[in-house]
C-alpha cells in the first residue's frame, strides 16, 4: 500500500531546495548585470539586464581556451584513472595477495592527503620532467586522489558479480581479454559510470593542484576565475558570468549520467 | 488462532495503461489450527494472496474474513498476523531475547510478562541457549525460527503466514526446519499457510493443500486427494515427481487409441466415457505404468528412449516415435536403451479427463 | 598468477608513484632539512617537526580545523539523513530531484567560494540586505564570527547533498520486507527508524562520515576566497595557513614539516574515526 507523502515533508524538502538555489540564482541575477549595477544597487532582477559579461566570455580566447584546456585535461584524467583503476581493482576483488590490505589502505589515504602538502614536490617533480604547464601534468596529478577513489568504488562494485562468472567464461574458453570486455565490463557498467561521474566531479573543480602546476601555457577555468582582476578591483559581473558557465558541464553531466547513477548508487557502494 | 476465508477475491495490479489480473476469484476458508500451503508455478498468484491476507495489499474486491469479522480494509499490525518472508528477518541490532520482546513491548506489555512469554517461547524453539546472543551468531534456520517465535510471541495471532520460507536455506537443513515449523504448528494449535513452488515442501508440511494456476484455486484438498485424485491434468502433472503422464487419446472400437500405441479397455470403463465423445486425456502416474520384457496378453510395445537409476527405482522414457511417456520400474528391469518393452497401464490407476475435468 | 596481478596493477602503481609516493617522499626530505630556495640545505633532523609544534600560529590553525570539521559533521551528517528520508523513494520526480541535489555538488569549488562571497559582500550581496531586513547586523569581512559562520554554513550547503544521496542510495537498499515485518510487531515509526533504518545505514553513514571529515580537514578554495583567512587569522583553516607558509613562505624545510603533520593528523583522524564508527554498530 502506498504511502502519502505527508505534507509537512513536501514543504520540508521544497524549502531546502528553495535555500539551496536562492545562492546560485543571486549568481546567476549578477551575472545578467552591469558592474555600476552590481555596485550601487540590490536587485533581485537585473534592472538593466545585459548579457556583456557572457559575450566577452566567449569572444575572449582566453575564456575559451580556458574552458576547453579544462574539460581536455578532467576528460584525459577520467580516461587514464579508469584504464588504471578497472585492473587494479579487479586484482582487490578476486585475489588476497600477500600485503593488499595494506596496499589499499596506502591507496586510501592519497585521498586524503592534503593538497597543500604535495605543492612543493609536485611542482618540482613536473618540472624534472619537462611536463610543467601542461594538460598532461594536471591530469597525472589528479591521479592523487582520483584513483583511489576510483579503485575504492570499482572494487565495491565487482565485488558484487561472483566469481563463477570468471570460472564459467574460462572454462568456456574465453581469453582474459575477450572475458572482460565481453562479459565483466558490461555486469559492472552502472559502477563505471558512478566512478566517471565522481572522478569527473572532483577533477573539474580542483583549484590548487591545477594552480601550481600552470602557469601559462595551460589555463585551468578554475584559476581564469580568480585572476579577473580588473581596474576598479573584481570584475564580479565577469566573474559571476563565469561561474554559471562553468557550471554548466557539471549538469549536462548529472543529466545525462543519472538513470546509471539512482541504479548505481542502489546497488554497489558509492 | 482464527478462522480464515476469502470470498470473492479478485486482484489487478495496474501499471500505467498495463493491466495484470493477478487473481480471478478465489474462494477458500482455513479451519482453526490447519497446516496449510499454496502452491503453484509462478505467476499463479500465490503471493498475491498471501499479500492480501497480510494486509500489504488490498484486493480490487472480495472480502477477507478472520473468524467472520471482515478485515478486509484493516491494516497488517491490525490483523495480528506473524510473517516469515524469503530471507530471515530480523533486527539484526538486538540479541534474539529483545527480538522475541520486540512485539510485545510495542503493545505495553510489562517486564515480567515478557519474561516469561519470551522465555516460554524459545524453549519451544530451541532458542533457549542462545537468548543473549545476536542474530549474526545463529544459522539462517534458527534466524527463521527467531521470525517464526516473534510471530507466535503474541497470544493473539491469528495466523502465520509463510513466503517461501525454505530460499535461502540450506538443502540440508531443509527438512529440520520443517520439522520444527511442523511441531510449532501441532502444538500451539496455530493457522500456518505456507506459500510456495516446492510441492514436497508442500505435500509434506500441509494438511491442505491449495493448488493455484493464473490466479484460480485449481483443487484444493489433502495431499492424499491431490496425489491420487487429481481433479485436471494440470495437477497430475504438477504433483508427483515425475508427474503424471498425460496422454492424448481418442475412443476406437478396439479401444483407445494413443500416438503410436493402442490399449483395450473394458467395457465398464467404456460406458463411463463414451457419451463425453471420442477425443480425451488419459492421465496415469509412471508407478501405474507397468513394463517387462516378455510380451503379455493386451500389453502394446513401446521403445526405450532414456533409462534413468534413481537408486530404488528406474526412470524409463518411453516413446512410440509420436508420443512419450514416462515409467518407474523396479531397478533390478533390465531395460536398455533403444531397446523395446512390453507396457501395459493398470486400467483403476487411469484418469480419464475431458476439457480438463476429471470424468472417471 | 602472480605475475597476472603485477600486470593489472601496474598502471596505478605507476600512477600513484608520479602523483604520490615520490612528491610524499621529497616532502619528507624537505621537511627534515633548512631549505631556502636557491641555496644548499642543511640537515636538521626533527626540528622542524618541534618547531611547528611548539608554533602558536600552527596550534591555533589545527585547533580551528578540528572545530570547523565538528560543527559540520554534527549539521551536515544528521540534515543529510533526515532529508534523504523525505525524499519519495518512487516517481519521475526523482530525476529532477537528483539532478538538483547534484548542482552543487558540480560546482568548481571556487566558484562556490566566488557565488557565496558575492552573496555575502557588505557590497554586493543579498545576503547582509536580508539580514538587515530581519533587524540584524551582517558583516562577514569585519567580524570573526559571522566569517566563521558563514563558512560553516557554505560548507553545508555544498556537501549536505553528497550526505543526501548517500543515504538515499543507501536506503533503497534496505528491502522492503523488513519494513512490512516491524508493521507485523506494531513498531512505532521512531522503533522503525532506530532498529531497522539506522543500523542498515551503517556502512553508508561511515562512508559518509569518512569523506566529509578528510574533505573538510582539507577545504581550501571555499574559505579562501571568502574571507582568505579573515578577518585576521579568525577563519584561517589549515590548508590556508600551509599553504600561505609554502606559497609566501621562505623556508621549505618548515612548510614541509608542517605539511607533514597535517597530513599525519588527517590519517590518524580518519582512522579513528572509522574504528569508532565500526564500534559502534556493534553495540
Amino acid at each position: 500500500m502506498r504511502k502519502k507523502k505527508s505534507p509537512v515533508s513536501i514543504i520540508v524538502l521544497m524549502i531546502f531546495f528553495i535555500l539551496l538555489l536562492v545562492p546560485i540564482y543571486w549568481m546567476i541575477n549578477t551575472s545578467f548585470k552591469t558592474n555600476t549595477e552590481i555596485q550601487r544597487s540590490m536587485t533581485w532582477v537585473p534592472q538593466k539586464f545585459t548579457t556583456k559579461n557572457y559575450t566577452s566570455i566567449f569572444i575572449s580566447k582566453l575564456w575559451q581556451r580556458s574552458f576547453l584546456q579544462t574539460l581536455e585535461y578532467v576528460v584525459l584524467n577520467v580516461a587514464i584513472v579508469l584504464i588504471a583503476a578497472v585492473p587494479a581493482a579487479y586484482t582487490f576483488s578476486r585475489w588476497k595477495f600477500k600485503g593488499h590490505q595494506h596496499l589499499f589502505f596506502w591507496l586510501l589515504t592519497n585521498r586524503m592527503a592534503p593538497g597543500a602538502a604535495f605543492l612543493v614536490p609536485m611542482f618540482t617533480l613536473f618540472s624534472v620532467i619537462g611536463l610543467f604547464d601542461t594538460i598532461l601534468a594536471v591530469a597525472l596529478a589528479h591521479c592523487l586522489f582520483n584513483l583511489p577513489l576510483a579503485i575504492w568504488i570499482l572494487e565495491g562494485f565487482m565485488r558484487g558479480i561472483p566469481r563463477a562468472i570468471d570460472e564459467t567464461a574460462f572454462i568456456d574458453g574465453y581469453g582474459f581479454m575477450k572475458f572482460f570486455g565481453k562479459i565483466f565490463l558490461p555486469l559492472i557498467k552502472q559502477g563505471i559510470a558512478v566512478t566517471a561521474f565522481f572522478c569527473f566531479m572532483f577533477s573539474w573543480v580542483e583549484l590548487l593542484l591545477s594552480r601550481t602546476l600552470t602557469a601559462v601555457g595551460t589555463k585551468p577555468i578554475t584559476v581564469s576565475l580568480t585572476r579577473s582582476l580588473g581596474a576598479g578591483g573584481w570584475d564580479w559581473g565577469l566573474i559571476a558570468a563565469a561561474g554559471v558557465l562553468t557550471m554548466i558541464p557539471g549538469a549536462v553531466v548529472v543529466y545525462f549520467v543519472r538513470n546509471y547513477m539512482v541504479k548505481g548508487f542502489a546497488m554497489g557502494r558509492v | 488462532m482464527a478462522v480464515i476465508e476469502l470470498k470473492n477475491i479478485v486482484h489487478t495490479y495496474r501499471k500505467g495503461k498495463k493491466e495484470t489480473e493477478a487473481l480471478r476469484g478465489v474462494n477458500l476458508t482455513f479451519t482453526e489450527g490447519c497446516p496449510a500451503a499454496l502452491l503453484g508455478p509462478s505467476g499463479c498468484g500465490k503471493t498475491t494472496l498471501l499479500n492480501i491476507l497480510s494486509g500489504l495489499l488490498k484486493p480490487t474486491s472480495g472480502q477477507v474474513l478472520f473468524d467472520g469479522k471482515d478485515v478486509t480494509d484493516l491494516s497488517t499490525e491490525e490483523r495480528n498476523i506473524g510473517m516469515l518472508f524469503q530471507f530471515p528477518v530480523v533486527y539484526d541490532s538486538m540479541n534474539v531475547f529483545n527480538n522475541l520482546a520486540f512485539p510485545l513491548r510495542n503493545r505495553k506489555v510489562g517486564p515480567a510478562e515478557v519474561k516469561e512469554r519470551v522465555r516460554e517461547v524459545a524453549r519451544l524453539l530451541d532458542l533457549a541457549e542462545v537468548l543473549g546472543s545476536f542474530p549474526r551468531q545463529l544459522t539462517p534456520s534458527q534466524k527463521q525460527l527467531l521470525a517464526l517465535g516473534r510471530g507466535i510471541v503474541r497470544e493473539d495471532t491469528a495466523v502465520i503466514l509463510l513466503d517461501e520460507p525454505m530460499t535461502q536455506i540450506d538443502v540440508h537443513q531443509r527438512w529440520e526446519l520443517r520439522r520444527e515449523l511442523s511441531k510449532v504448528q501441532g502444538s500451539l494449535n496455530i493457522t500456518m499457510i505456507y506459500v510456495t513452488h516446492d510441492q514436497y515442501e508442500a505435500l509434506t508440511f500441509a494438511e491442505k493443500v491449495v493448488i493455484m494456476k493464473d490466479g484460480l484455486v485449481v483443487q484444493e484438498g489433502s495431499p492424499e486427494e491431490l496425489y491420487g485424485n487429481p481433479k485436471t491434468p494440470f495437477v497430475g502433472y504438477f504433483i508427483g515427481t515425475p508427474g503424471m503422464n498425460i496422454l492424448d487419446c481418442r475412443l476406437a472400437k478396439t479401444g483407445l487409441d494413443f500416438k503410436g500405441f493402442k490399449k483395450e479397455i473394458t467395457p465398464e470403463l467404456r460406458a463411463k466415457i463414451e457419451t463425453y465423445g471420442p477425443d480425451f486425456k488419459l492421465g496415469i502416474r509412471p508407478e501405474f505404468v507397468h513394463c517387462g520384457l516378455v510380451q503379455q496378453k493386451g500389453w502394446f510395445p513401446l521403445k526405450v528412449k532414456v533409462v534413468e537409476d534413481r537408486g530404488e527405482f528406474k526412470i524409463v522414457t518411453l516413446t512410440s516415435d509420436a508420443e512419450e511417456l514416462k515409467s518407474q520400474v523396479p531397478s533390478d528391469l533390465a531395460a536398455e536403451e533403444g531397446g523395446t518393452v512390453w507396457v501395459n497401464f493398470l486400467e483403476d490407476k487411469m484418469k480419464i479427463y475431458k476439457d480438463d475435468r476429471m470424468i472417471n | 598468477m602472480k605475475n597476472k596481478v603485477l600486470v593489472l596493477l601496474l598502471p596505478s602503481l605507476l600512477l600513484m608513484s608520479i602523483s604520490a609516493f615520490v612528491p610524499l617522499m621529497t616532502v619528507l626530505n624537505y621537511s627534515l632539512h633548512v631549505l631556502f630556495s636557491g641555496s644548499i640545505p642543511k640537515y636538521i633532523g626533527l626540528e622542524n617537526y618541534v618547531n611547528a609544534l611548539k608554533d602558536p600560529a600552527f596550534l591555533s590553525s589545527m585547533g580551528k580545523q578540528f572545530l570547523f570539521c565538528l560543527e559540520i559533521l554534527l549539521i551536515e551528517i544528521p540534515m543529510g539523513l533526515a532529508l534523504a528520508l523525505l525524499l519519495p523513494k518512487r516517481g519521475i520526480m526523482i530525476g529532477p530531484i537528483l539532478v538538483l541535489l547534484g548542482i552543487p555538488l558540480l560546482i568548481p569549488w571556487n566558484v562556490v567560494g566566488i557565488i557565496w562571497r558575492v552573496f555575502a559582500r557588505e557590497d554586493i550581496g543579498a545576503l547582509p540586505v536580508i539580514f538587515s531586513k530581519l533587524g540584524f547586523f551582517y558583516n562577514v569581512s569585519k567580524v570573526p564570527a559571522h566569517a566563521w559562520w558563514t563558512i560553516v554554513i557554505m560548507d553545508v550547503w555544498h556537501w549536505t547533498p553528497l550526505v543526501t544521496l548517500l543515504c538515499y542510495a543507501g536506503l533503497q537498499a534496505i528491502p522492503q520486507e523488513f519494513y512490512q515485518a516491524a508493521r507485523v510487531d506494531s513498531a512505532s515509526k521512531i522503533a522503525t527508524f532506530r532498529y531497522i533504518t539506522l543500523p542498515k545505514l551503517k556502512y553508508v553513514l561511515i562512508i559518509a562520515v569518512l569523506l566529509r571529515c578528510m574533505d573538510a580537514f582539507k577545504i581550501y578554495d571555499e574559505p579562501f576566497i571568502l574571507t582568505a583567512g579573515g578577518p585576521g587569522t579568525s577563519t584561517e583553516l589549515l590548508s590556508i595557513f600551509t599553504s600561505r607558509q609554502v606559497i609566501g613562505g621562505f623556508n621549505m624545510g618548515y612548510s614541509s614539516a608542517v605539511s607533514l603533520i597535517y597530513f599525519i593528523v588527517v590519517l590518524l583522524l580518519c582512522y579513528i574515526l572509522y574504528t569508532v564508527m565500526t564500534k559502534i554498530g556493534e553495540h
